[in-house]
């Protein structure tokens, strides 16, 4: 079934999330939908899908123009979503998910689940799924959950497939495995829209590529077309996606941990018997899938875990037992993982924000009083200094973009004198412009001789900001290795397998 | 928590949401008078005969309320001579004085995210221990004064600062923990009333004798006037409430918490201790409202001491956005209808209750900005 789009504009109050989009998906074809975060990626396919209603332009399927009111006529109609979040109930079986919706009945309103499991066999093989319909969906690997949902669309007849970044919760061998099924899905005739903004995935499976930015399309680009072009198209300008670091010089081993054991709130164990050391001016970048213990890790070392047995020290201190603001005092320049959570405070100017961690300290505080006049100083200087791009230091935290969040909070941990520095995903849903500031500022941070860990859950970020690269599974340490160990390892690491 | 952040969403409304709001009460309590007003309901009677009659009535039901309420809070122009006619405004700042210390109080606690309504409790501990110490407690004035003055501030503090001690170790919610510990401060008020311990020995009704003479907030304008010394403190509170949030680190860290725990927990700030500090704060200035209600304006300790400026309070934290000018504001305006309401019901038989309805719809309408903006046609405040 070919899908076109055709002019589709869609607009929220003053901000226009698409305007005059269009795009023709052919059958045995994938279509890459390719730009930064805020793109419009997202509205265009929730209007492809029926969630949204465009307020100009219209959906064709084999040139018969659509209406859908809602996601069951979109699926009537033929479109499958793979969503980025899973849509599944994990207590169901297979099968008992896949038909969610549109259960088949026998007589007298029974559940026909054999009907529904040979249908999940079939499929199951005709692909190469290796899907047991009866598994138990909260029990399989996350990458098995989302052949599982491929199924969910195959089953009603999908002929159009939406893939929404279908890649960011997998291993590198599961993105693997899942380029294979989509090439698969091609040759099987399927019309296939394939959203992400990672390069390297477009470059591998794309036949034809359209960018979007800022809710437009700026043109279509070629699978050969080198990453930097791609990147360039995505941002609107030339950009160096190679990160530049000179070889790293080593101090004193300044941070250490030893036999890291922690239980979460629940009194589950999340931190297996977890040892490494960092040195003065390395970079030790902590890969892993997502949800493998990083977050609890980085954690126990800004001293916001209590059950915790071994030992964690920075320059021979012991770091546990000790407050956050003590751990802090001791030079520990913390970027959280979800900035805007974690990391500032939405409501609060970016002069207020710059000192959250030092409001009560010189110069910033004389006695019991806030000294308005230092804040305003500090945060004029910050804002030039990082290229903080905001109408004003009195522009709350909440109206700036992501990159701009995070440069506030680059800003205010990277101005204390550190011994340590622990960044949570650093560049996690940032655009390619900020995510070259924030890598060059943890070089240079690096390269004044200070200590560096990073959570990274993109190999690539691992592999170019490591100096080397410990793998997290499970909550162990799977291994510590050299950057330049090759990306068919470190996945296989990150998978647990080797 | 969800009330948290409709607490927050009304902190938000714009300030022309707030007078909107207030115009749209009075407008609403005005049907109510002319509703109830007995000439009105005579002169519809015969509306189609004489339809003037009908308006001529509600005119002069509606705005002889009103001039009454204007007679009673602001300034009476039908008095003999000046002293008389500004003595309404006094009357007015006098009862503002408690409301808005309280007001203050909560205020405190609503920007740093805490849903503080037990100022009711704290207004009672406050006045038990000002008025225990001002009774018993023998020494020089200048020593009982400020010891009953502070015995005030530090009853309403222990009593705030427990709930937040409560929530800081056991995670208690502390909507649910202020309205019990209200429950607390009356009954133990009642109890202690019947006892010995502040029971006048004569009097077989549950009353304390009265303070000493030197440990009364002077009265400012001799004894025809109920305007008191602790109106100052009020001011002075206001003050310091500015500076608190404004800028001292504290307040910083308090706004802070309110508006992102996580954030602050990250930054190192200490939330269980804020939590006690933030309750301990925010009942010192209810305790304070006690103290000027047992040492300006009642001068015996009975269970109504607290009157009802605990859930006023709530309102006029909540109309002055919680923000300390904001609160005066509001304060002076509740202040006004509950000196008012005395001359409106005296003069027009209109029943003082009304005014309660006011402020019931005050809240009503702040809490639906939705429902102002589309009476009013306001455009909705859009933020980027």
């Amino acid at each position: 079934m070919k899908l076109e789009l055709r002019g589709i504009t869609k607009r929220f109050g003053a901000m226009v999330a698409n305007d005059k989009v269009s795009l023709t998906v052919q059958p045995g074809e994938i279509h890459c939908l390719l730009g930064e975060n805020g793109a419009g990626k997202s509205t265009l396919m929730n209007v492809l899908y029926g969630l949204y209603q465009a307020d100009e332009g219209e959906i064709l399927l084999d040139d018969e123009v659509q209406k859908f009111a809602g996601p069951g006529e979109a699926m009537a109609a033929g479109i499958g979503m793979v969503h980025q979040h899973f849509m599944l109930i994990p207590v169901f079986t297979v099968a008992e998910n896949v038909i969610l919706g549109h259960e088949p009945t026998k007589f007298g309103g029974v559940l026909d689940l054999k009907q529904a499991r040979d249908k999940v066999r079939e499929l199951s093989n005709r692909f190469g799924f290796d899907i047991d319909p009866d598994a138990i969906v909260g029990e399989l690997p996350v990458g098995v959950q989302q052949r599982v949902e491929i199924i969910k669309a195959l089953i009603s007849d999908a002929k159009v497939l939406v893939f929404d970044e279908p890649t960011a919760v997998l291993t590198p061998q599961e993105t693997d495995e899942l380029m294979a099924i989509m090439k698969q899905l091609r040759q099987a005739g399927h019309a296939i829209v394939f959203i992400t903004h990672k390069l390297r995935e477009v470059k591998e499976v794309a036949d034809r590529i359209t960018v979007l930015r800022l809710g437009k399309v700026v043109g279509e680009a070629k699978p050969t077309d080198t990453a930097e072009q791609l990147a360039s198209m995505m941002v609107g300008r030339a950009v160096d996606l190679d990160v530049n670091k000179g070889a790293p010089k080593l101090g004193k081993k300044a941070f250490v941990v030893e036999g890291l054991n922690a239980w979460n709130e629940a009194g589950t164990q999340v931190l297996f018997d977890v040892s490494l050391d960092v040195h003065e001016g390395e970079i030790l970048v902590i890969a892993g899938v997502q949800g493998n213990g990083q977050t609890e890790l980085t954690e126990v070392i800004l001293g916001a875990h209590a059950r915790t047995t071994g030992k964690v020290s920075l320059d021979d201190q012991d770091l546990l037992g000790k407050s956050i603001k003590q751990i802090l005092d001791l030079g520990l320049g913390f970027v959280p993982e979800d900035r805007t959570q974690d990391g500032l405070v939405g409501e609060f100017t970016i002069a207020e924000n710059l000192i959250l961690d030092r409001s009560d300290r010189k110069p910033f505080a004389k006695g019991p009083s806030i000294q308005p006049k230092v804040v305003r100083e500090f945060a004029q200087e910050k804002l030039k200094q990082y290229d903080i791009r905001a109408q004003s230091i009195d522009s709350t935290a909440k109206q700036l973009s992501g990159g701009n969040q995070q440069k506030v909070v680059l800003a205010r941990e990277l101005s204390r004198d550190l011994r340590l520095l622990v960044a949570s995903q650093p560049t996690r849903g940032l655009d390619v412009g900020s995510i070259e500031f924030v890598h060059d500022q943890i070089i240079a941070a690096r390269d004044s001789g200070i200590p560096v860990v990073i959570v990274a859950t993109e190999l690539d970020e691992a592999t170019q900001l490591g100096d080397r690269i410990a793998v997290m599974y499970r909550g162990k340490i799977v291994g510590i290795v050299p950057a330049d160990t090759p990306r068919t390892v470190l996945g296989q690491m990150m998978a647990g397998v080797a | 928590m969800k009330n948290n952040r409709i607490v927050r969403e009304i902190l938000n409304t714009s300030a022309s949401t707030t007078v909107f709001a207030v115009l749209a009460s009075f407008i609403v309590g005005g049907v109510l008078i002319a509703v109830a007003n007995q000439d009105v309901q005579t002169a519809v009677g015969y509306f189609f005969n004489r339809p003037g009659d009908t308006f001529a009535a509600l005119w002069n039901a509606v705005s002889g309320a009103y001039a009454a309420m204007f007679r009673g809070a602001i300034y009476n122009y039908n008095a003999h001579d000046f002293a008389n006619g500004i003595s309404p405004i006094t009357d007015t700042l006098a009862f503002a004085t408690p409301i808005t210390l309280a007001g203050l109080g909560l205020a405190v606690a609503f920007r740093s995210g805490l849903f503080n309504i037990g100022a009711n409790g704290q207004i009672i501990f406050g006045a038990m221990l000002s008025g225990w110490v001002a009774i018993y407690v023998q020494a020089p004035v200048y020593v009982l004064f400020p010891l009953a003055v502070l015995a005030g501030l530090v009853g309403g503090a222990i009593w705030g600062g427990l709930v937040g001690l409560l929530k800081a170790t056991t995670g208690a919610n502390e909507v649910i923990v202020t309205i019990m510990f209200n429950y607390i401060a009356v009954y133990l008020l009642g109890y202690l009333l019947k006892t010995p311990v502040l029971k006048a020995p004569q009097s077989i009704n549950p009353v304390s004798l009265p303070v000493q003479n030197d440990a009364k907030f002077p009265l400012l304008f001799g004894s025809d006037y109920r305007l008191h010394a602790g109106f100052f403190v009020m001011l002075a509170a206001v003050a310091f409430v500015w500076w608190l949030l404004n800028r001292s680190t504290i307040g910083y860290q308090f706004r802070a918490l309110g508006h992102n725990p996580d954030a602050s927990k990250v930054a190192g700030i200490n939330i269980g201790m804020t939590y006690i500090l933030v309750m301990a704060i925010s009942g010192a200035l209810s305790g304070l409202a006690g103290a000027s209600q047992i040492l300006g304006t009642e001068r015996v300790l009975t269970t109504g001491v607290a009157a009802s400026y605990g859930i006023d309070a709530i309102t006029v934290a909540l109309l002055g956005r919680s923000k300390p000018l904001g609160v005066l504001a509001a304060g002076i305006l509740f202040g006004a209808l509950r000196a008012g309401a005395v001359t409106m019901q005296a003069n027009q038989n209109v029943p003082s209750e009304i005014v309660l309805v006011v402020q019931s719809l005050i809240v009503l309408f702040i809490a639906a900005p939705p429902l102002v903006r589309a009476m009013f046609r306001l455009p909705k405040v859009v933020k980027a």
